[in-house]
């Protein structure tokens, strides 16, 4: 190194503006980057031919009709918790609470199927499930947005909080509802009647939450963007000082905000519990009010782009399962390459929001697009 | 979150596992299984709650693997699969994939085993654990479980002779045969596990009690752990437990109180306290099932696997146990073989200080957990009995053990 310590051998600058398709192109060399690193680490540990890996990961996700619709139903559950934790985000209003708002949601519905379900009509049935559902993932969602408001708590606290009492609350109702005694678990609800059980959309089982996620996405989207709502949640989020100044109700929007997120995760604690698996547990969320927070933040909050992160999840965590039958690996193997593949993905935004120059020996250093290998 | 707690799981079963790796293989029953040259034709799938670093899973996966080797039958196993509408999912998806017999070895997986059932009735559906095949009237559901209430007695037997070396030596006074348990739920397989493993105890330390606590949960090394301490801070000077994690074993080794184990033995990770332990070996039952499934044959709704079909293990025994333990469990195993010893003897137990004479357990589920079949039988509790169902329903609560905590 014989620099005269004037020019770094590599230095940083922060970009503008990127174009779209340039910041696409960035995303994509990460990917293959991720794969190339993913293979030799497949190769080396297990000795196993990566390729095989990936293809059966394929085969994990999209190996048959079934396996498709089920990646999809995944997707659309994961996609809309991201969605309801997104217009919270919006407002920079960290709403970690998605875990137990779910919960609550298919608490309602689950209390409804069990305690109604042979007394009242299987339409009425559903239509209180779908209140309850809504009411008491807003309730979730309220409790913080409340406290925050009055005494401007930490809301990253209060909603993690809010979960573990959830958790507790179906834990107590588990145990008073199981069957067999003893048992710890509901088992399947109304099994034989099907009372509360949401209706399969054209004879397909899976079709229902593929629905609700695209309504749910639009929704989101038009929200946020083209009403007076989701203008004032993005001035809060802005900057809450400015939204005062016009005069917007910080407090109001807060509430009304994070009722709106409870309730879309209420909605599906609904699903979960009267469409897809008509059990209650307290693990039915299975950490996807955690991820979705993942989901939200790789997609910058927006909603469309949310269709690619949790498609990336789930296809992950499929194929993970794929591997573990076929190569007899532990699912931790599929993990492990997901986070390959994760920290890849996050790891490329520092390169789309700064540009590496290396030292050319000229004074003006064209500006590099990429550097794969740092 | 959920991955990393499983990652530290991981790393402390690892204990665990080396003692099951370490232990003999079990004499492997021939219970109606004639296998000849003739290949079967077959794919077997099986779907697992957890994976093998859990170590009740990991006795069905070292089954499922050992029975389809013998059989010359292709196995596809499943791990992680949760007690919800992925369990259906993944029995669908191996029905896909071809397999005529489909298994699964969690009690919450039943429900969904049964829906996969009654949609593809070739297929032959086999449930670890459950309760309801004998009343769901479904040819191709079946449950099945062992007789493991004897593998706790014989195991109890060690227990009570442990107790018996203790008191002679003066170490502990005759009326402080305390016997801890830790329990996972008050679930009447726990029940007659800790009742049977009791009664083991007592038929040759008469003075002994029992002290039971309840986690909430099959799998939770910390309140597992905490319960034994707590159990021995009450003065049990002996512990043992029904749920899967190393938690209480541990404890036992910390504070050098005897244990005996479920599912595996635990004298690699705990060498000075491990006394004896007992489980299910599922191999017996999966070579009978997939051969009837493969040749047509019906099999039964509730199959019982017992000491004699090799389903009842308990050949291993620590380094500290008192002597002539194995000799006593020897004799007590063959007399129970024979017919000639009944684990729930009515003469050896009362309930509220009277001798029992009838009760009605609750046999065939239902949400008001309503008795419906006579049980006493002969002068003892019929347990997994013929025409009943293979699940445990013995859930009497017996003078001499105290019960701390019954929330769960």
């Amino acid at each position: 190194m014989n620099s005269k310590g004037k020019e770094p051998f590599i230095h940083l600058t922060k970009r503008g503006a990127i174009p779209p398709v340039k910041a696409m192109m960035i995303r994509l060399f990460a990917v293959v980057i991720a794969l190339i690193v993913c293979a030799f680490i497949t190769g080396l540990t297990t000795g196993i031919n990566p390729m095989e890996v990936y293809s059966s990961i394929i085969a994990g996700a999209f190996g048959s009709a079934r396996k498709a619709w089920i990646t999809f139903q995944d997707v659309s559950i994961l996609l809309v918790i991201s969605l309801a934790l997104t217009i919270a985000f919006r407002m920079k209003f960290w709403n970690i609470g998605g875990e137990g708002q779910v919960l609550m949601g298919g608490l309602g519905a689950a209390a409804c199927m069990i305690c109604l379900g042979d007394k009242l009509p299987n339409a009425v049935v559903i239509v209180l499930m779908l209140i309850s559902s809504l009411v008491l993932g807003g309730l979730w969602g309220f409790i913080p947005a409340l406290c925050k408001s009055l005494w401007n708590t930490n809301e990253t606290l209060s909603t993690l909080m809010m979960n573990y009492i959830a958790t507790q609350l179906v834990l107590f109702y588990t145990i008073k509802w199981e069957v067999p005694k003893g048992s710890g678990k509901i088992g399947i609800i109304n099994q034989d009647s099907h009372a509360g059980w949401l209706p399969q959309l054209f004879g397909s089982k899976y079709l229902l939450p593929i629905i609700v996620a695209v309504i749910v996405t639009v929704f989101v989207y038009v929200y946020i963007k083209y009403t007076k709502h989701g203008y004032e949640i993005r001035v809060v989020g802005e900057s809450p000082k400015t939204s005062v100044y016009v005069g917007i109700n910080l407090k109001k929007v807060f509430i009304r905000t994070m009722i709106l997120s409870g309730a879309l995760c209420g909605l599906v604690g609904l699903l979960l519990v009267g469409g897809i698996n008509h059990t209650l547990t307290s693990t039915i969320s299975d950490g996807r009010g955690f991820t979705a927070v993942l989901v939200s933040w790789m997609a910058q909050f927006n909603p469309f782009a949310m269709i690619a992160t949790s498609f990336v999840i789930v296809f992950m965590d499929r194929g993970a399962g794929e591997i573990a039958t076929r190569f007899d690996l532990n699912q931790s193997f599929g993990d492990i390459l997901t986070g390959i593949i994760l920290f890849f993905i996050i790891g490329c935004e520092f390169f789309i929001n700064y540009e590496v120059h290396f030292r050319t020996g000229h004074k003006n250093a064209a500006g590099r697009k990429e550097a794969g290998s740092c | 979150m959920k991955k990393i707690i499983s990652l530290l799981l991981a790393t402390a079963m690892t204990i665990g596992l080396c003692a099951c790796g370490g232990a003999a293989a079990p004499a492997a029953a021939d219970a109606g299984a004639d296998q000849g040259s003739d290949k079967l034709n077959i794919k077997a799938g099986f779907i697992c709650l957890h994976d093998e670093n859990s170590t009740y899973d990991l006795n069905f996966i070292t089954g499922a693997k050992a029975a389809c080797e013998k059989l010359g039958v292709e196995a596809v196993i499943k791990t992680n699969i949760p007690e919800g509408q992925e369990c259906y999912d993944a029995a669908c998806e191996l029905v896909d994939q071809g397999c005529g017999y489909v298994f699964a070895d969690s009690f919450g997986h039943e429900d969904y085993m049964i829906e996969a059932a009654k949609e593809y009735p070739d297929v032959q559906f086999c449930h670890a654990t459950g309760t309801k095949a004998h009343t769901e009237n479904l040819p191709n559901f079946h449950n099945a479980f062992a007789s493991i209430y004897e593998g706790r007695y014989l195991s109890g037997i060690a227990a009570g002779m442990k107790l018996n070396e203790m008191i002679e030596s003066g170490k502990i006074t005759a009326d402080q045969a305390k016997i801890g348990y830790v329990g996972a739920f008050t679930y009447a397989e726990v029940i007659s596990g800790y009742t049977s493993y009791f009664l083991g105890a007592r038929s040759v330390c008469p003075t002994a009690t029992m002290e039971v606590t309840f986690t909430g949960s099959w799998y939770d090394e910390t309140a597992e752990k905490e319960g034994a301490t707590k159990l021995m801070s009450d003065g049990c000077v002996y512990i043992s437990q029904h749920a899967d994690s190393m938690g209480a074993p541990t404890a036992c080794e910390n504070a050098g109180v005897p244990n005996s184990s479920y599912n595996g033995p635990t004298d690699s990770a705990c060498p000075e306290t491990f006394i004896s332990y007992c489980k299910i070996n599922w191999e017996p039952y999966f070579e009978d099932s997939i051969t009837k499934a493969a040749k047509g044959e019906a099999i039964p709704a509730d199959y019982v696997g017992t000491l004699e079909t090799g389903s009842v293990v308990i050949d291993h025994f620590g380094k500290n146990v008192a002597p002539g333990t194995e000799e006593a469990v020897e004799a007590a195993k063959a007399d129970l073989i024979a017919g000639k010893l009944h684990v729930f003897d009515t003469k050896t137990f009362t309930v509220e200080g009277k001798e029992l004479t009838s009760y009605m357990a609750d046999v065939d589920t239902d949400p008001n957990y309503e008795g419906d079949h006579e049980v006493i039988k002969d002068g003892y509790f019929n347990e997994s009995g013929d025409g009943l169902r293979s699940a445990p329903y013995f859930d009497l609560q017996i003078d001499g053990i105290t019960l701390l905590d019954t929330a769960f």
